[in-house]
């Protein structure tokens, strides 16, 4: 039987953003934590459950013309934590790296207590310390343990 | 010294204990009552509580200081939309220290951010009361060692403050900590969690008797009426545990019983004449506690 000829599923793009190793179905999550809706100008390219050695299945993200800040990236390692960023310029991979979750997360989470003073109108970010048992506000000492992608700002 | 005094899980046992034992001289007549004379506390109180706001202000008076308060919040800046950040770094300005009450969990630690002076936590919302644990703690020191005792928490214990504070600081000594709370307010797994990670044994109970008799120290906190959808399963809950001389009979001789105060129907009044009743001598004790807390930071 005669190999199927290998076809890339999206094409490669000049300058930008390349994520790579999304956790299977997280991709439209990962739009979302970037902003990206829509109604938004970006040239983006999705590709979801994409056969892969590492993982099994996984999604990818391209991105023209953006290069992603270090919030963005804390953001993407709560949800996939495998992520690999590539920052493309010219066609070519300058920067690729992983993505880390970091100990303390300023502004990327709302706290789901609802009398947090950090979900009011005080000149402050959300602050959350990452540990094992979850998302730990570091205003009003709650943990925040599931559906982490919906509470990300 | 220390800068600010926001949650109880800030003390280590050693600070507890040196507290507590210059709470003890304070309460022996031991103090210079011109120690802070020259000194302003600013009282920020964004909902009502006179037990704390009045111990607040008569520890500063003891110790020759004075106090200023913004009033009630409806004649305060705040009806115009001002942030407590904003607030706190106007009344820095005008007080050498801050104690702060707000219905908002985290308030005190915002205010900490932004007060260029030290700031007292005096309550935020069903966080952290940090003053209150102390008294707590200094009452039943007042009774029996720290160490080697059985503490029960009772009533609400799922949106309680004060006892979820008490829990995390027993867990610096050596105690049994033994739970009873009505169906839908025991206490949260993650405190449970954490109480079990910081090494301290629980014992939940689900019948008042046996409760009682395990105790040298019953800690009863009010159900909050707010909690239920209608009065009659409220009222279902909060007579369910009811703290009646009958009951005290089965009790350790030793025994004491705490309250926070205000108290509705969750100790029945024939037990204040008890020798197990200690929760007005808890109420007295917040102001040599918030004594050594106001030379702690200001002395």
């Amino acid at each position: 039987m005669k190999d199927e000829p290998r076809v890339l599923q999206i094409s490669p793009i000049r300058n930008g953003t390349v994520i790579d190793h999304i956790t299977a179905g997280e991709a439209l999550n990962v739009l979302k934590i970037l902003g990206i809706t829509g109604t938004t100008d970006e040239c983006l390219s999705i590709a979801t459950n994409v056969a892969s050695e590492k993982s099994g299945r996984k999604d990818v993200v391209k991105i023209s013309d953006r290069e992603l800040c270090t919030e963005e990236v804390d953001r993407i390692a709560l949800i996939a934590p495998q992520a690999t960023i590539n920052i493309i310029r010219d066609y070519l991979v300058c920067e690729k790296m992983g993505v880390e979750i970091p100990r303390v997360l300023l502004g990327v989470v709302r706290c789901p207590n609802r009398g947090c003073i950090s979900n009011t109108n005080e000149p402050i970010k959300s602050r959350f310390e990452v540990t094992k048992r979850g998302l730990h506000c570091l205003y009003c000492d709650w943990y925040l343990k599931d559906d982490i992608p919906g509470h990300i700002i | 010294m220390r800068q600010h005094i926001i949650s109880i899980k800030e003390f280590e046992k050693k600070d507890i204990d040196a507290l507590l034992d210059r709470a003890e001289a304070i309460d022996q007549g031991d103090y210079d009552p011109k120690a802070l004379e020259d000194k302003i506390l600013g009282v920020l109180f964004f909902e009502p509580s006179t037990r704390t706001r009045m111990s607040f202000e008569a520890a500063m008076a003891r110790l020759g200081g004075a106090s200023i308060d913004m009033g009630g919040v409806e004649a305060s800046s705040v009806v115009k939309g001002e942030t407590l950040a904003d607030t706190i770094r106007v009344v820095s300005g005008y007080a050498d220290a801050i104690v702060l009450r707000h219905p908002r969990e985290g308030a005190a630690q915002l205010a900490s951010e932004f007060a260029s002076v030290p700031v007292l936590n005096a309550g935020d919302g069903a966080g952290q009361h940090p003053s209150q644990t102390l008294i707590d703690l200094y009452t039943i020191r007042q009774a029996m060692p720290l160490e080697g005792i059985d503490v029960g928490l009772l009533g609400d214990l799922r949106y309680g403050r004060t006892a979820h504070s008490l829990a995390y600081a027993l867990t610096q000594y050596d105690v049994t900590i033994h739970t009873l709370a009505p169906e839908g307010l025991e206490m949260p797994p993650n405190v449970v969690e954490e109480l079990r990670e910081r090494g301290v044994e629980i014992v939940v109970h689900d019948e008042i008797g046996e409760f009682t008799r395990a105790l040298d120290v019953m800690y009863v906190t009010r159900i909050q009426r707010e909690r239920f959808p209608d009065s009659a399963s409220y009222y279902a809950v909060a007579s369910s545990y009811r703290v009646t001389p009958e009951l005290l009979a089965e009790a350790r001789e030793r025994m004491i019983v705490l309250h926070p105060l205000p108290r509705v129907d969750e100790i029945d009044p024939r037990v204040d004449a008890l020798p197990h009743a200690k929760y007005f001598q808890q109420a007295r004790n917040g102001v040599p506690i918030r004594m050594a807390l106001l030379l702690e930071v200001m002395g």
